[in-house]
């Protein structure tokens, strides 16, 4: 009986050891490029692995969210392993940036996109955009009982009846539009406003599933989740439309996701080749052929067919390297969102 | 009579004060280092506290969003626990003390519930009822989840304890429901109280069955702030107001244990108590089984096995799956085999010295057990990223994160076998000539190898159904089932996510059933 024991537990030692060093050895990559990456991964990965194919270049990831990859990098330095920093908005890029943190990009890169999808500065580049969209239950509004501005969502009127992700960046990146657009101040009040009367959810396709479901009359997302799920099945979205705001509100803001390379990178020249593909015509293909209905913002690459032209939505004009992530979460954290 | 923990305390007494009373060196040095690795996850607490400055923690801790969470996490313990009281201790009374049909049928079915980890059994409820959320949502999944915490000791418990008082006291004229509250309850008060204790930590530590149903308790808003600032103040502010409801936790359980024991003279019989006979009271008491069965066992395995139907072939990527499961036995295999290596040298301090040293291994074990995986891997992120910067998002780091977070799963069995060897039986073999590493190898390792593979095997589990710390910790590049089943469910496409949560349940079961053998093996002494 004993001697069996000890014989079973030497015989799963020893393969648990292998499998662990087999395992252990497979994630040590550090011969790859290292995207740390909060774009959404299925994207990335349709980059990656067309980018791998025309320069035969291995690329790792790190996946995580923008501000905690944003902020894991300001925390990391000058010693971080990343080489290259992907987001779905531009506050975690701006705060990236005002670290020091990334080099200046190559002048091919920035020639390939137009000025106003870029910050100024060239420290990082704009490599696609999303809309914001008041989401709604078609059985719920008619398009006249729709808000005509994203401010108005603090009216009593709306108490109760509308959602949104407070968690995620992208939401996030929303409160900084308004924080620039409107001030300190209306942005305090309205945040104030939605802890006492928006339901809170997750994330983007949570808050679209309960619009869809009746849960609330309406919710403040980004276009291309509806797009998808239109595209598939339409299980999270038939019931529902999109409203856009428009008019320069700041419920119009066009969120630019960025690509940037680190200071600290020993694998510049592959990190700034990456960016270059991902802005260039190929890349930017992904986007307009691809399933994951973002804008494209370069190379003059035009929109998926489906989705409204990028310059007809009127968006305001927001300098994306002074969006201010940490004030954000501060007035949120101050609000109770967070 | 002494009932919950798992150590017998006699025997270890009884060889406390044998010969091999000094700990050599290494062992001394082991342990130590262990002890002060414990103290990581508290000393960051307070590093934090003082690093942001009074005035501002003072500002990130009394807020209205604290007290919300406050709200929640303490309405949850105390709804929640009591219901488990209630149903274990029911269970625990219907298969042990009456006449319920099918009791040996309903013994492991009422434990089999540990197999299916909290979340992927909020999952079960979000597919079944899509709008479920908030505080009763979390308690139904909870209760449903936990409630083996409580069955599991008070069962034991009761298969152990002599039917004789019971007899004398309903030949006195009770009736059974005088025995039950007035004999057999009070003898129950240590296991229900162990039980409460671990349904209660559970409850603090739990992340991803909130997350999914909405529901904010400390855990869940400090992930929350983590995945906005990464190392932020206001996080580790939190973490220390959820280090403090453990604590607290502790203190309460430890005061309420008291000091009266249920000593007798004797062993008493081990024999079968004289079952109560149900009557009418039968078919209640069946239904009663069938929707506990049901709802906590049913409903988890009717979604898994609808949304695999509905994903069909399509969500068997075998690669990915091939791959994460692969990677959560390496990790989890790794963690399990250092864990109960590390457990050795502890258990032997603590079962074979007395001291400080000994005194101080089981007050430290005792707290960190009590500390949220988050809190742990907070800490780790932290300190790793300041001071040890080559560990940082290594495997080494997770690994360690492991061993602190599961080492009193090691330890409780490691102690268990490593008191019940007799001292005489090692001197014996040192006196014929034997090293004493030879000894070791030979005669104590032999006869606790299944107490530690016992302990190996509930670490292995806990590593591969762990998510808060593995979510932060995890080296690039790493994807284990739970990472994988969470990034599916998080896009809220179940179907993708059910492979990984089917494969996380078969793993869990082998010891389910081990566990559940543990069970009545304490029955039998």
């Amino acid at each position: 009986m004993r001697p069996r024991w000890s014989r079973i537990a030497a015989l799963v030692s020893t393969v648990v050891v292998v499998l662990g060093a087999t395992s252990c050895s497979s994630s040590d990559e550090s011969d790859k490029l290292l995207i740390y990456n909060a774009q959404h991964e299925s994207l990335t990965k349709e980059w990656i692995d067309a980018f791998t194919k025309e320069t035969g270049i291995q690329v790792e990831y790190r996946q995580g969210g923008d501000t905690e990859l944003g902020n894991q990098l300001v925390a990391e330095g000058a010693s971080s392993p990343a080489d290259v920093f992907l987001t779905e908005n531009s506050p975690a890029m701006a705060a990236v940036e005002k670290a020091g943190l990334f080099a200046d990009l190559d002048s091919a890169t920035l020639d390939q996109v137009p000025e106003q999808y870029r910050p100024a500065t060239g420290k990082w580049t704009g490599v696609a955009a999303r809309s914001t969209v008041f989401v709604y239950n078609t059985s719920k509004l008619t398009p006249e009982q729709l808000p005509k501005s994203l401010v108005d969502l603090q009216n009593p009127e709306w108490k109760g009846r509308w959602g949104a992700p407070p968690t995620k960046a992208d939401f996030q990146a929303i409160v900084a539009a308004l924080l620039q657009l409107k001030g300190e101040a209306e942005t305090a009040k309205w945040l104030a406003a939605m802890k006492s009367g928006a339901t809170l959810y997750s994330d983007n396709i949570a808050t679209l599933k309960a619009v869809n479901a009746g849960e609330v009359d309406g919710g403040v997302i980004y276009h291309y989740y509806w797009f998808r799920d239109q595209a598939k099945t339409k299980e999270m979205s038939a019931n529902t439309a999109l409203h856009y705001f428009k008019n320069e509100d700041p419920g119009a803001f066009v969120s630019l996701s960025g690509g940037g390379v680190l200071e600290s990178s020993k694998k510049k020249d592959q990190a700034q080749q990456f960016i270059r593909f991902i802005t260039g015509k190929t890349g930017q293909e992904v986007l307009e052929k691809g399933t994951s209905f973002e804008y494209p913002v370069a190379s003059e690459v035009p929109a998926n067919p489906a989705l409204p032209p990028l310059d007809t939505l009127q968006a305001p004009a927001v300098d994306p390297s002074t969006l201010n992530s940490q004030q954000v979460t501060d007035l949120m954290t101050k609000a109770g969102l967070l | 009579m002494t009932a919950a923990p798992p150590v017998p305390a006699p025997i270890a007494e009884a060889s406390r004060s044998e010969a091999t009373a000094r700990p050599g060196p290494l062992v001394s040095v082991t342990v130590a280092i262990l002890v002060a690795a414990t103290c990581i996850p508290l000393g960051y607490v307070v590093w934090g506290t003082v690093s942001v400055g009074w005035t501002r923690a003072y500002e990130l801790v009394v807020r209205p969003r604290v007290g919300e969470l406050l709200f929640n996490t303490v309405a949850l313990v105390f709804i929640t626990v009591p219901l488990c009281v209630l149903i274990g201790v029911t269970l625990a009374w219907l298969t042990e003390r009456t006449d319920l049909p099918g009791r040996g049928l309903w013994r492991p079915l009422f434990v089999a519930p540990l197999a299916v980890p909290a979340f992927v059994n909020s999952y079960a409820w979000v597919g079944v009822v899509p709008s479920i959320h908030g505080l009763w949502a979390g308690v139904l999944i909870t209760t449903l989840s936990y409630f083996p915490f409580m069955y599991l000791p008070v069962a034991a418990t009761l298969r152990r304890l002599d039917p004789a008082v019971e007899e004398s006291a309903r030949a006195l004229g009770s009736d059974s429901a005088g025995v039950f509250f007035r004999v057999v309850f009070p003898q129950l008060r240590l296991a229900i109280l162990g039980g409460s204790l671990l349904v209660g930590l559970h409850l603090l530590s739990e992340f991803g069955a909130f997350a999914m149903i909405r529901f904010d308790t400390f855990t869940v808003a400090i992930f929350q702030q983590f995945q906005v600032t990464f190392d932020g103040a206001a996080g580790s502010m939190l973490a220390g107001v959820l280090v403090v409801l453990c604590l607290v936790l502790l203190i309460v359980e430890a005061a309420a244990r008291g000091k009266v024991r249920y000593a007798r003279i004797g062993s008493g019989a081990p024999r079968a108590a004289t079952p109560n006979l149900l009557g009418y009271n039968t078919i209640p008491a069946v239904l009663l089984a069938i929707a506990i069965v049901v709802l906590s066992l049913g409903v988890p395995i009717w979604t898994l096995l609808r949304w695999l139907w509905i994903g069909g072939a399509e969500v068997w990527d075998f690669a990915e799956l091939g791959n994460s499961l692969a990677q959560t036995i390496g990790l989890a295999g790794t963690a399990a085999i250092i864990t109960v290596v590390l457990a050795f040298p502890v258990a032997w301090v603590a079962v074979r010295s007395s001291g400080l040293l000994a005194r101080a291994v089981e007050g430290a074990n005792y707290v960190t057990s009590s500390l949220p995986g988050i809190v742990t891997a907070l800490a780790l992120v932290t300190v790793a990223i300041h001071f040890v910067r080559p560990l940082y998002q290594s495997v080494p780091l997770i690994v360690f994160a492991y061993v602190l977070l599961f080492m009193p799963r090691a330890l409780v069995n490691v102690r268990a076998g490593l008191a019940q060897v007799p001292p005489s039986l090692e001197e014996a073999s040192r006196s014929l000539g034997a090293s004493p590493a030879s000894t070791f190898l030979r005669v104590t390792l032999r006869l606790t190898a299944p107490a530690a593979a016992a302990g190996a095997a509930l670490v292995f589990v806990a590593v591969a159904t762990e998510l808060t710390a593995t979510l932060l910790l995890a080296p690039t590049g790493t994807r284990t089932l739970s990472m994988m089943f969470w990034s599916w469910s998080s896009e809220l496409d179940y179907a993708a996510a059910a492979p990984y949560a089917m494969v996380l349940v078969l793993l869990a079961i082998p010891v389910t059933v081990l566990l559940f053998r543990q069970s009545m093996k304490v029955a039998a002494l």
